[in-house]
């Protein structure tokens, strides 16, 4: 062989490079398999019959209801894409050579999430034709549209991040969904529930920690930097907590 | 080379790696040879960063060490993992192209290297096939593929040629044969004569212990009397029967 001169390159090749390999190959490989498919049109029937069956009876040409259906929809279709992302791997053993490559744990996690990510994107865009739709019924209001996707990409990848950390905690992929699910579904219900049984005092306190909450907030059209803060610190906080756990797996 | 220095790993109270030493040079095709469950996965485990001794150190040319520059180390060995765990739903070309970005080939010489490669391993048949369909003589070759992929000065091979049939199992030591020439190898394997052949020295460990260590002229001299096979019985029976 005579490529002996390209492991000097290798020893100063960046790392950031690598964030990039690893997002591309992710991303593809949601494609290859059905799965990808199927899950984007569950999610399309689902938000479509929610948006669909209430929108003619009231007569408003606004995606109001499509956006408050979307944290309750995602709480259980984003876990159903991020499951496989570690766990898959463990199973088929694949996550050994995965960590034996010249790539750093930062690498890994971040070119998964940003691939998950990307895939919700690609899954909420179809639902522009909603907005499209509705626009010739009536005069629709552009601002909370946008201030919809924004959020709407904010909370999928909120949620995304707790499916990755969910997804590290185990090889079995039904166990890291149910894990994920149950995580998003609290964030995203439990100031619903505490109305009943708590005092209001306390139902305002918890609803700093409600998913909903801040994302109602952006889908008025209102972009506040606390709700903004608010889902970039759950991003960060499970991203944290995988690499603590992948570390801890050594 | 590569020093092992009283490597140790516990899983739990359970010691898989009992305070390992010895040193692989430059250029040495090395046989890590022991019963199953002797502690040969969990040591090349560590020396790839997979995992971390609970003591002890491996260093690697002198400047490098495990706990402090792991993808340095990751940059200078290739890996072949037992039973070559590859992505079931990629492409071979796709999985060789995947593994030559992360080992940052640069993309001019990326094709002939990818076809480099698939010349020495006899891949181009099933470039364009998913790791699902290979038999597994193929899929074994992909991972050596991988493993030799931007060229790393060291190979860590955990045993390249287990399941496969008397064909490609020569096949295989041949291939490893050619790149031993320039390459520090270390590799397992359940075929002692195979050991025999390839090696420059043979390590056997048992039950996480360094139990043997022969250059191979010590190796032939002690054949001569007795064959390998009762040698390693020898060595490593007793606490396994």
């Amino acid at each position: 062989m005579n490529t002996e001169t390209k492991i000097k390159p290798n020893t100063e090749t960046k790392t950031s490079g690598n964030l990039k390999n690893i997002f591309l190959r992710e991303f593809k490989s949601y494609f290859v398999s059905p799965v990808a498919y199927i899950v984007i049109s569950i999610f399309l029937l689902v938000i479509g019959y929610l948006f669909f069956s209430t929108f003619f009876l009231m007569k408003q040409a606004n995606l109001t209801r499509f956006f408050s259906m979307l944290p309750m929809t995602f709480s259980f279709i984003i876990p159903a894409i991020t499951m496989r992302l570690f766990s898959e791997e463990m199973k088929v053993g694949t996550y050994e050579i995965l960590l034996t490559l010249p790539v750093t744990f930062k690498d890994i996690i971040l070119g998964k999430f940003f691939a998950a990510v990307a895939f919700v994107g690609v899954m909420l865009l179809p639902t522009i034709f909603y907005a499209i739709f509705t626009s010739f019924l009536g005069q629709l209001d552009w601002g909370p549209v946008v201030g919809g996707y924004i959020g709407g990409i904010l909370l999928g990848a909120a949620f995304t991040a707790i499916g990755l950390l969910a997804s590290s905690i185990t090889k079995n992929q039904v166990i890291a969904f149910i894990i994920g699910m149950t995580a998003c579904f609290f964030l995203t219900l439990m100031t619903d529930f505490m109305v009943w049984f708590m005092p209001d005092s306390w139902v305002k306190t918890f609803q700093y920690f409600s998913a909903n909450n801040h994302f109602q907030g952006i889908a008025k059209g209102v972009i506040d930097t606390r709700d903004i803060l608010y889902f970039v610190s759950i991003m960060f906080v499970s991203l944290y907590g995988t690499h603590l756990i992948m570390e801890e797996k050594k | 080379m590569i020093k092992f220095e009283s490597l140790t790993k516990y899983y739990g109270h359970v010691c898989a790696v009992d305070n390992i030493s010895f040193e692989v040079k430059k250029g040495e095709i090395l046989g890590f040879l022991g019963p199953n469950g002797a502690g040969k996965t969990t040591t090349y485990r560590i020396l790839t960063g997979y995992l971390q001794p609970t003591s002890g150190t491996i260093r690697v040319k002198d400047q490098f060490n495990i706990q402090d520059h792991q993808l340095e180390i990751k940059r200078l060995i290739g890996y072949l993992p037992e039973s070559a765990p590859i992505y079931p739903e990629m492409l071979v070309y796709d999985y060789l192209n995947y593994v030559a970005d992360i080992r940052g080939v640069p993309k001019d010489k990326k094709l002939p290297h990818l076809k480099e490669l698939a010349d020495l391993c006899s891949l181009n048949e099933v470039m364009h096939k998913s790791i699902t369909e290979l038999s597994k003589g193929y899929r074994q070759r992909v991972g050596i593929a991988h493993a030799l992929m931007g060229n790393p000065e060291i190979l860590v091979l955990d045993e390249p040629t287990a399941g496969l049939d008397p064909n490609q199992i020569a096949e295989t030591r041949d291939i490893i044969r050619r790149i031993g020439k320039e390459k520090t190898i270390i590799f397992s394997t359940h075929i002692l004569s195979e050991a025999e052949a390839t090696c420059d020295r043979v390590i056997i460990i048992n039950n996480g212990k360094l139990a043997a260590d022969f250059t191979i002229s010590e190796l032939r001299e002690m054949t001569k009397t007795e064959p390998f096979e009762d040698i390693f019985r020898r060595i490593t029976r007793g606490v396994n029967s």
